[in-house]
């Protein structure tokens, strides 16, 4: 029994450590969101309140499971018990006492220190170096605006990185369009709850550049589980230049005019955006910039032609339950259509 | 059939066989509170292989990333119903079953005070089961789990409103759990009704047993934290058919007004499933010890600071929802604090097995995994309770991990605790040791190997309610070893069922008192007669049947 | 030890006082938060006649109630018909209320926050009266027929108890809707 769980242990051990790094090109691909592999202010908070508190619990487990292991095994009737009853304990207002004031002195620092961290964390007031954004969560992708330098994008969040001697954090304000969703992303903050009818703020500093991942964390419906978030921490001059990117108005390639005058004649304009031309719908996603996005369908789908043209075709054959519905076109159209798409750079 | 029937009737040897049909009239109209209490326990545990099966196939569903066992539509319902049924179609029936059975019995009484308001409890209760189960029919077909609800089992707004939740599967939700709350208010009262009212001479409540004072908290509890739930349910009734707006966001309604209303029965609501575990093992521990329990009069201070507390601490479920920093504090600062109480039990116990003779059959095998696992729930809960730290674990498979430890490493375990310690007592025959040990031992390998995992799942990332994850997360490596579990612990439920039903056919004959235990159920026959005592019972302590057995040194005057 | 009846009901308000908590609290806390009109001090009239009534009532089946403890089995039945119709008054002039409220003003329980609250919390205690009225009417109609007698009496005072609450609920609701929430 013990030689099990020193392996179950040994086993867990391991995989802690295998898992922990995660950076958007270690590890063979895999980018474990750990909140053991913080790269920002308050998830390093969080983690240094986790050890805290583990060392406590630790603690306590070790002291009340080894009393009672202790218990168990000292106590257990013996071969030839004579079948008498122990003598007969009642209680003792001392020991009582004793157990009560200690848990109680636990609780009290325990308190303290996490009052200290609440406030820390959720206080902290912007800065005017401040970078500002504001995220609205839909069934179910992502909705990025960069109010101040006017940029709508979808579901990949670009930051600058932080430096920890001049910080420059950002601050994200949440809001929701429909239902209740949760904003995620373990190695930069804990999750904030993207709520109708109210405004939340949370904010991050990262201080290493790559890419982390999360995804909404508060059932929302159907498709929850496919509503994933990618941030990327650039370098203050990869930000600029990506910014600038992404401010200037659509592109206009001469190649692709049939399927920008079908897309504009067609339903797409009522619930996507393209800058730039007539199309200003809101329900979806901003397609000014779509092809500057790594994936499709919040995180669902690599962003590759094959799969913009089958999204187009059939959105729910690749992400079942998404609102877009399928647009039916001719293969022709289709065709047209995806090529302006890709054009979107 | 008619063997259980009529050993559960306390006709024993080979009586007249009477036609199956008398039978089944004799149950469906019993207002017995011992006949009841069985039919409760049995639904639970039937409604128990029901939520099972959907846990197992959502085990399945995650075993690795991207899997199509079941579409999304469908993983949803069945996470949403297993939920919604262990809660409120095994967890409650359950722990109300057996307090129907217990309470009358150990205070020495006939039936319960309200014995026909008894009987109305159970059949809402499974009126309002077989609705919820009835959603599975029509709608998408079973494959796609047909109408059943879908939106989780504490079902937040606005997903539940008209328009989010078009169709009628978050009216199964609402209406079945609606009707099923009025009959547990109901058999709340009588028990409420019953301790207070309906004790037998001698028996002040200072000598009542800490399982009957457990339920009388846990009685109080419902009374209190039930209502809200049916309020905020008429509510979502009123927006749901009548175009009313109090979940209504786009009216200005507040959906974070459902979670205080919901939680605010919510975590009462874990209390009360849990404190019966607690009172079972309450009575166990000291009898397999050999050994009165340690510090009566705080065990039962303790159960009603939990009482009291339960109702001030609903808030640590919304600590994500952003209600500001000292509103995150004070909730904070309650959910330590009910910790102590809770803590203070555990040293109750393993103080009372300190200098005992422990015998470890079957019911003391549940009781002490119950120890190891409901401390690790304990102490989760206490690291839950660190708002930060919560702010990155909630909503994930940490949560689900704290919760399994509470309520099958603690409230399953101890269940099965009680059913081989009564076993005997309702039906006078023993279940099979042997079987109970590869019981035992299956089932808590299985649920560990399952559920342990998840505390890490859920500290890298992995939240919860997702019918399927990324394959560049890291996560499937201990989705594989929480899915392998599940045959562990599906082998251990077989294994029950067989002891089960072996032993209601040949089980050997268990008399009044197999256990040498020292409550008034045990005075009795096994099973009781219809009228519990031949003579009502006269009590000078809490453990009346030590004293009988121990003239020399009653309990009287150490108490 | 207490009577099973006492206990019983002493529950059972319980349990209905928390349940009505919970609408009130909805009530007070939408206060000024609805998106629309009308509002609560355009279109909301004291319903002064109404509450008397119903306090009285409490007065009448107090009085009731003793008097069958005392074996005065009709006038018990006078005075518990009295209650039955003051309840009765009550309810006719919430009904011509609520008829005026959504003829006239147009409020329904979907027109704002303030029409949902409203119509819910009086609603479920005007659902309240009715049962009581149910059980009241039962009472009056077993003392005419002279099935009632001294030995029913605890039983008719618990009924009067859970009147009692009513008319409890009724000062609350009042307070936060007529008072507070104009």
């Amino acid at each position: 029994m013990l030689r099990l769980a020193c392996g179950v242990l040994l086993l867990a051990a391991v995989t802690i450590f295998t898992t922990s790094p995660a950076t958007a090109d270690g590890n063979g691909g895999v980018q474990t969101p750990s909140i053991f592999a913080p790269v920002s202010t308050p998830a390093y908070a969080i983690r240094e309140l986790t050890w805290i508190v583990l060392v406590i619990t630790g603690a306590i487990f070790l002291v009340v499971a080894g009393l009672t292991v202790y218990a168990i095994t000292r106590f257990r009737r013996r071969q030839g018990d004579d079948g008498r009853e122990p003598p007969q304990v009642y209680g003792s207002l001392q020991i009582e006492l004793a157990w009560t004031v200690v848990p109680i002195l636990i609780v009290v620092v325990l308190f303290l220190v996490t009052t200290r961290y609440i406030f820390a964390i959720e206080g902290r007031p912007p800065v005017p170096e401040a970078l500002e954004v504001t995220i609205v969560g839909h069934q179910w992708w992502w909705e990025i605006r960069y109010p101040k330098l006017g940029i709508v994008t979808a579901n990949e969040l670009h930051v600058p990185v932080s430096d920890p001697a001049h910080p420059t954090p950002t601050f994200i304000t949440l809001q929701s369009a429909d239902v209740i969703h949760s904003f995620w992303i373990p190695q930069l903050a804990g999750k904030m709850d993207v709520v109708p009818n109210k405004t939340n703020r949370i904010w991050i500093d990262p201080q290493k550049p790559g890419g982390y991942v999360g995804q909404c964390a508060e059932y929302c419906g159907l498709q929850h589980a496919g509503m994933l978030l990618i941030v990327a921490v650039q370098s203050k001059e990869d930000f600029e230049k990506w910014a600038a990117q992404q401010q200037a108005p659509a592109r206009n390639d001469a190649g692709v005019q049939a399927g920008r005058e079908l897309f504009s004649s067609l339903a797409c304009i009522n619930c996507h955006a393209v800058r730039g031309t007539t199309a200003n719908g809101v329900f979806g996603p901003d397609l000014t910039h779509l092809m500057s996005r790594r994936t499709i369908g919040a995180g669902v789908i690599q962003n590759t032609p094959e799969n913009i043209r089958s999204w187009i075709d059939d959105p729910a054959s690749l992400k079942p339950g998404a609102l877009m519905p399928a647009m039916k076109l001719s293969r022709e159209d289709l065709d047209k259509v995806t090529a302006y798409l890709l054009a979107l750079r | 059939m008619s063997v259980l029937a009529d050993t559960m009737a306390g006709r024993r040897g080979a009586g007249a066989h009477r036609p199956l049909l008398a039978v089944l009239h004799e149950w469906v109209v019993t207002v017995d509170h011992k006949r009841l209490g069985v039919m409760y326990v049995v639904s639970g545990l039937a409604f128990l292989l029901v939520a099972g099966l959907e846990a197992s196939t959502m085990r399945l569903q995650l075993v690795w990333s991207g899997l199509h066992v079941v579409p999304p539509g469908t993983f949803n319902r069945l996470f949403t119903m297993h939920g919604t049924t262990m809660v409120f179609l095994v967890g409650i029936p359950i722990v109300f079953g057996f307090a129907n059975y217990l309470v009358p019995l150990m205070i020495g009484a006939r039936d319960l005070a309200f014995p026909r308001l008894n009987a109305f409890g159970f059949w809402a209760f499974l009126f309002g089961g077989l609705l919820l189960h009835f959603s599975f029919v029509g709608g998408e077909g079973l494959y796609g789990g047909g109408s059943a609800p879908d939106v989780g089992w504490f079902a937040y707004a606005p997903l539940t409103g008209r328009a989010f939740s078009p169709g009628n599967s978050t009216d199964y939700w609402n209406l079945s759990i609606l009707v099923m709350g009025f009959g547990t208010v109901a058999t709340s009262i009588n028990l409420i009704v019953t301790t207070l009212a309906m004790r037998c001479p001698g028996m002040t409540l200072g000598r009542l047993p800490v399982y009957v004072w457990m339920m009388l908290v846990v009685s109080g509890m419902t009374v209190i934290a039930l209502p809200p739930l049916s309020a905020a349910q008429i509510m979502l009734l009123l927006d749901r058919f009548l175009g009313a707006h109090f979940f209504d966001t786009q009216a200005g309604g507040s959906a974070v007004m459902w979670q205080h209303f919901f939680w605010f029965f919510g975590h009462p609501e874990v209390y009360i499933l849990m404190v019966p575990g607690f009172a079972f093992v309450s009575e166990i521990i000291p009898v397999f010890s050999r050994k009165v329990i340690f510090g009566y009069p705080m065990v039962v201070a303790a159960s009603m600071a939990i009482g009291l507390l339960s109702m001030s601490v609903w808030a640590h479920h919304m600590f994500a929802v952003g209600m500001g920093s000292p509103l995150n504090a004070a909730f904070a600062a309650s959910t330590m604090l009910i910790a102590v109480p809770t803590g203070i039990k555990i040293f109750n116990w393993v103080a009372t097995m300190y200098g005992g003779r422990i015998r470890f059959a079957t019911p003391m095998l549940f009781a002490c995994a119950f120890l190891f696992q409901f401390l690790c729930a304990g102490l989760t809960g206490i690291m839950l309770a660190v708002v930060p730290f919560n702010w990155q674990v909630t909503d994930t498979y940490f949560v689900v991990a704290h919760f399994h430890y509470v309520l099958v490493g603690g409230l399953v375990f101890t269940i099965f605790g009680a059913i081989y310690y009564w076993f005997p007592k309702v039906t006078g025959r023993l279940l099979s040791e042997r079987l109970g040990r590869w019981h035992f031992w299956l089932f808590v390998v299985g649920f560990n190997v399952t559920f342990l995992p998840m505390h890490w799942l859920g500290m890298i990332g992995m939240p919860r309610r997702i019918y399927t994850y990324p394959a560049d997360r890291g996560w499937e490596f201990w989705n594989v070893v929480a899915s392998l579990g599940v045959a562990f612990q599906a082998a251990a439920i077989l294994v029950f069922l067989v002891n089960v039903v072996l032993a209601l056919r040949r089980g050997e004959r268990a008399g009044d008192d197999p256990w040498d235990a020292w409550t008034l159920e045990w005075s009795t026959a096994s099973p009781p007669p219809p009228y519990n005592f031949e003579t009502v019972p006269v009590v000078g302590s809490r453990r009346p049947l030590w004293d009988l057995k121990h003239p020399d040194d009653p309990d009287g005057p150490h108490e | 030890m207490s009577s099973r009846g006492r206990v019983g009901m002493i529950c059972l308000i319980i349990a209905e006082a928390s349940l009505f908590a919970v609408f009130v609290v909805a009530y007070l806390y939408y206060l000024g938060k609805s998106l629309n009109g009308p509002f609560p001090r355009e279109v909301l009239s004291v319903p002064i006649l109404g509450t008397v009534c119903l306090l009285s009532s409490s007065v009448t089946v107090m009085i009731g109630a003793r008097a069958l403890g005392r074996g005065a089995v009709g006038r018990s039945g006078a005075w518990l018909f009295a209650t039955f119709l003051l309840g009765a008054v009550f309810l006719t002039l919430t009904g011509a209320e609520w008829s005026r409220l959504i003829a006239r003003e147009g409020l329904t329980i979907g027109t704002n926050l303030f029409g949902t609250t409203f119509y819910a919390l009086v609603g479920l205690h005007a659902s309240h009266v009715i049962v009581g009225l149910v059980m009241l009417a039962l009472i009056t109609v077993f003392a005419w027929s002279r099935a009632l007698g001294p030995a029913n009496a605890e039983r008719v005072e618990l009924v009067s108890w859970y009147w009692h609450f009513v008319d409890g609920v009724w000062i609350v609701v009042f307070t936060v809707v007529y008072v507070v929430g104009r």
